[in-house]
């Protein structure tokens, strides 16, 4: 039986978070009715000329000092030129010869908690075109022109990974990337992060790669993982049935989990690229690159570290706080008021996380605020309440009910008592109304009292309502029945 | 009126001796009259004209008269008028409206000059002649069996013609230059990059650049004073200071070094067009300047490079016009492709098809380095020949064209028509500044004499071209055309 090695190149697409688009000043909000967020320049109106956003620039900039990549000193828009209804100016301004993002790496990190590199061939920057609308057109085509000129940077990968499983986790460290940057929300279901995956196999041990196949527009982790999947079991079955993988591009269909051919065109596509006349080229001097690699945040490999080193939570703790800047952010919030990391790294990953999940929200949606929990951990730090009071706290900033800890702490009397005087009245409450158990607590052994004090320990938090200093209650109690 | 320089009518209507109503009224019924034989407006917008006149005459009486204030002009129908058609000389846009103003329109607006309307040219300025326009062709004032040159055609035959005192064009390999030497008129291509191409619909990118026409340099200076500058919406437009162009054409020319390219002076120029040139040059010689030869010696490839990369422009910038947004579209297609192929065979005219067709092929795979790559290496060593020029000497002066106006109809195979901006196209380039200035005639018809400047030299353009008018008549001479009205 043949061992067949899978190898996985990616073309990322992500839609830079820019207000404006790449090249006119129309907003580049999602959701707009359409062909309402398109003036003149991407309408590709006669006459009218682009102007390079320079927020993309810095932002591609951004992604490349991420990624450890060279920034050139000087990158070239050209036209990619072809014909379509919703391209309105039957080219796209693209980078193809020069591209402002030269070759880097991305360290990805699989489910064992192993590394790897990817290299990055390079990155472009490019405009995005417009939608073609075929349904609910009665056999015609609407032309949405809102996302004409959106700006995305095409982030290109080397041949480098060998398993679906390794192309998700590519995937997933460029969202984080790019989230962390802040350059792209990343949200992949409004096509924020948008992929072609080149696949193809080849024999194990041999140097040569395979004919590829080109899935477009894979929009999801999942769905990248299923058409990796199902594209290299077809290429392998067609092989070692006898036949030949043709390269191609093809489309992922969700529903059947299956790819496709696209019709090949009768004639090759010839986009005659050549720089774009009406477009200086970009030079970025060093003091430009300088001052954008001064304006980033630090990176989730970075935050790793920090958080493993500096703040001694264990590697694995340190990796999921660090796996999204939303989280990370979070997490440190609730550090810096409660000021354990430990208890906040605890609190984030245990409670919170736990709610998050059941209720299928994202951290940046969650209904209790770092600074609430921050000092609903502070509470339990200073043995204002119980730990069993604080999960009760915990619900109730949950759901609305203070705003702060402290106020529920209050309006619930959940304020553990320590004065000793109101204890020990609780406790001889309990001793006078035990007669019989309090008998045989002071008939048994030593080594049985451990035990049997649990039931006198129960009946006082019962009578304090919880509000009592466990410890305190026992080393009382203690000192009560042992009296006598 | 009709006869009066932009210069003297400003002075007009400073003095009170005429209304901006008054003036472009009188200019409207003139183009009324005369333009039936000319065809060099495509567009008359008299009621926004007259609108503009009263609104400037206002201005002017409560005391806010800017720089062009009332005068009235025309606009080459490829800049954009929000409201008023642009129709680049093409069916394609025969029904096209922009919805935005040019950055220069505005800039003529912000100014106070009133534009009577839109002058015919050669579709998307890809001509000569102005033989290549949708709305037929323009009849030079000097002798109506001749051309006005294009593509600014329109512009340079309704100057000559007294229709207006002054137009914009532009000029991408002498469409400003050459039609203002047939018609005998003052026009100035700019440096590149010295004008907004914003709202100038777009033939060649790296090439187009807009520029006045007008009977004067010291027009010229005037006008490019207001339509200069960078635009925020144009990143190939320079920031750089826009001089006071009419406070710099007294400039003497005392110890001017003037450069005459030997390759402007060789086989296939008229004898009478050499003639008028050659005298010129004493005339500026007897103003003091030194004259020189140099040489260009890349001229001879200028042609084949531009007819590389202005087609190539020019494809990638006509596919806009695919009949889904504006412009023309075929009745009832079939389908996507068929609505492409129609559209666009009916909307694009012969020349502009043979220059999508070659900037196509040029750009293709297995073609680009063998043409584009070589053309701009060309561009290049075309451009070095110029900057060693302007080591040796101030300016450079030649012929505009080859010969004066030819016949309509007597060009008939595109290349020799090509060869016509011979003398014209390395400029665009090299993206430096020309100004073509009247310099006599060959029997009835207009000579012009080029002069070539280093890149933002244009006070200096306009001064050595000034200087010219102040020691010649050249520029006063009028057609006989529409001179029965006076």
């Amino acid at each position: 039986m043949m061992q067949w090695e899978t190898v996985i190149g990616l073309e990322v697409h992500v839609q830079l978070a820019t207000q404006s688009k790449i090249f006119s000043g129309a907003s580049t909000a999602f959701g707009a009715e359409p062909n309402t967020q398109a003036c003149a320049v991407d309408l590709g109106m006669p006459g009218v000329l682009p102007v390079l956003n320079e927020n993309a620039v810095a932002m591609a900039v951004k992604f490349g000092l991420a990624v450890d990549a060279e920034i050139p000193e000087t990158s070239l828009f050209e036209r990619k030129n072809y014909f379509y209804p919703d391209l309105p100016k039957g080219y796209q301004t693209s980078q193809m010869a020069q591209p402002i993002v030269g070759p880097g790496k991305v360290e990805i990190t699989l489910d064992d908690g192993s590394t790897r590199s990817v290299r990055i061939h390079h990155a472009h920057l490019e405009e995005d075109a417009g939608k073609s609308l075929h349904e609910d057109y009665h056999g015609m085509t609407g032309i949405d022109l809102n996302r004409a000129g959106t700006p995305l940077l095409e982030i290109v990968s080397e041949p480098d990974m060998r398993s679906a499983k390794e192309a998700v986790a590519y995937i997933k460290a460029l969202h984080a990337i790019v989230t962390y940057l802040g350059i792209s929300d990343g949200n992949m279901a409004e096509g924020s992060m948008r992929c072609d995956v080149n696949v193809s196999v080849r024999p194990k041990g041999q140097a040569a790669f395979g004919t590829r196949a080109e899935i477009k527009n894979v929009n999801s982790f999942r769905f990248v993982e299923k058409a990796i999947a199902f594209e290299v079991e077809r290429q392998i079955e067609l092989i070692e049935d006898g036949g030949q993988v043709v390269q191609e591009t093809r489309l992922f269909d969700p529903e059947r989990d299956e790819t496709r051919g696209m019709r090949t065109k009768e004639e090759a596509n010839d986009y005659r690229y050549f720089p774009c006349p009406d477009l200086l080229p970009v030079t970025l001097d060093g003091a430009y690159v300088d001052h954008q690699r001064a304006l980033m945040p630090e990176l989730p490999s970075e935050k790793r570290r920090r958080f493993e080193n500096q703040l001694g939570l264990s590697a694995y703790d340190a990796g999921v706080l660090a796996s999204s800047r939303a989280m990370a952010e979070y997490f440190e919030a609730v550090k810096d008021v409660c000021g354990d990391a430990k208890q906040a790294a605890n609190w984030v990953q245990g409670e919170l996380s736990a709610n998050l999940n059941r209720e299928n929200l994202e951290i940046g949606d969650s209904p209790v605020t770092a600074e609430q929990l921050g000092g609903l951990i502070q509470r339990v730090m200073d043995d204002t309440i119980s730990g069993k009071a604080a999960k009760q706290v915990f619900q109730a900033l949950w759901d609305g009910e203070e705003d702060s800890a402290d106020a529920i702490i209050e309006a619930r009397g959940l304020k553990q008592v320590t004065d000793t005087g109101a204890i020990e009245g609780m406790i001889d409450q309990v001793i006078a109304d035990s007669p019989v158990q309090v008998a045989q607590y002071r008939e048994a052994d030593e080594s049985k009292r451990g035990k049997m004090i649990g039931y006198f320990v129960g009946q006082v938090m019962k009578a304090s309502r919880g509000t009592a200093n466990p410890q305190q209650v026992n080393s009382l109690l203690k000192q009560k029945l042992d009296q006598a | 009126m009709h006869d009066k320089t932009l210069t003297e009518l400003a002075a007009g209507l400073q003095a009170g001796e005429f209304s901006s109503r008054e003036l472009c009224q009188s200019a409207l019924d003139r183009i009324q009259r005369l333009d039936g034989d000319l065809n060099s407006f495509i567009s008359v917008t008299t009621e926004q004209a007259l609108a503009d006149a009263d609104a400037a005459d206002q201005a002017r009486a409560a005391g806010d008269a800017a720089a062009l204030a009332g005068l009235p002009l025309a606009l080459k129908d490829i800049f954009c008028t929000q409201g008023v058609r642009t129709s680049c000389g093409s069916k394609m846009l025969d029904s096209f409206v922009a919805p935005y103003d040019a950055t220069v329109v505005e800039k003529i607006r912000q100014a106070g000059g009133v534009s009577l309307g839109k002058t015919n040219m050669d579709e998307f300025a890809m001509g000569s002649s102005n033989e290549n326009s949708f709305y037929g062709p323009v009849k030079n004032p000097w002798d109506l069996s001749a051309v006005p040159g294009g593509s600014s055609g329109g512009s340079a035959a309704a100057v000559a013609a007294g229709l207006v005192p002054a137009a914009l064009g532009t000029d991408t390999g002498g469409s400003i230059r050459q039609p203002a030497a047939f018609c005998g008129i003052t026009g100035l291509k700019p440096t590149y990059g010295r004008v907004s191409r914003y709202g100038m619909v777009a033939y060649a990118s790296s090439l187009d650049q807009g520029g006045p026409m007008a009977r004067t340099a010291a027009d010229c200076a005037l006008l490019l004073e207001t339509i200069a500058g960078h635009d925020v919406r144009d990143s190939t437009s320079v920031a750089r200071v826009v001089p006071d162009y009419s406070a710099e054409l007294d400039t003497s020319l005392a110890g001017l070094k003037i450069g005459l390219p030997k390759e402007y002076f060789g086989d296939g120029l008229d004898p009478e067009v050499e003639t008028a040139v050659r005298e010129a040059i004493k005339v500026y010689e007897s103003l003091g300047a030194k004259v020189c030869e140099v040489s260009l010696p890349h001229t001879h490839l200028a042609i084949p490079a531009y007819y590389v990369i202005a087609p190539a422009e020019a494809s990638s910038n006509l596919s806009r016009y695919d009949g889904v947004r504006f412009g023309h579209r075929c009745e009832d297609p079939t389908d996507l492709e068929d609505l492409y192929k129609r559209t666009r065979a009916e909307g694009f005219g012969e020349e502009v098809k043979r220059r999508i067709l070659i900037g196509t092929h040029t750009l293709s795979e297995g073609f680009f380095d063998a043409y584009y790559l070589k053309a701009q290496q060309v561009r290049r060593l075309i451009r070095q020949d110029f900057l060693d020029a302007f080591d040796e000497v101030d300016v450079l002066m030649g012929p505009t064209a080859p010969t004066p106006a030819f016949d309509l109809g007597a060009q008939k195979d595109p290349v020799s028509m090509y060869l016509q901006d011979i003398y014209t196209i390395a400029v665009n380039l090299a993206g430096i500044p020309g100004i073509s200035v009247p310099a006599g005639f060959a029997g009835n018809r207009p000579v012009g004499l080029q002069v070539l400047a280093p890149h933002f030299a244009e006070a200096q353009l306009l001064g050595v071209a000034h200087q010219f008018q102040q020691a010649t008549d050249w520029h006063l001479k009028r057609p006989a055309f529409g001179k029965e009205m006076a």
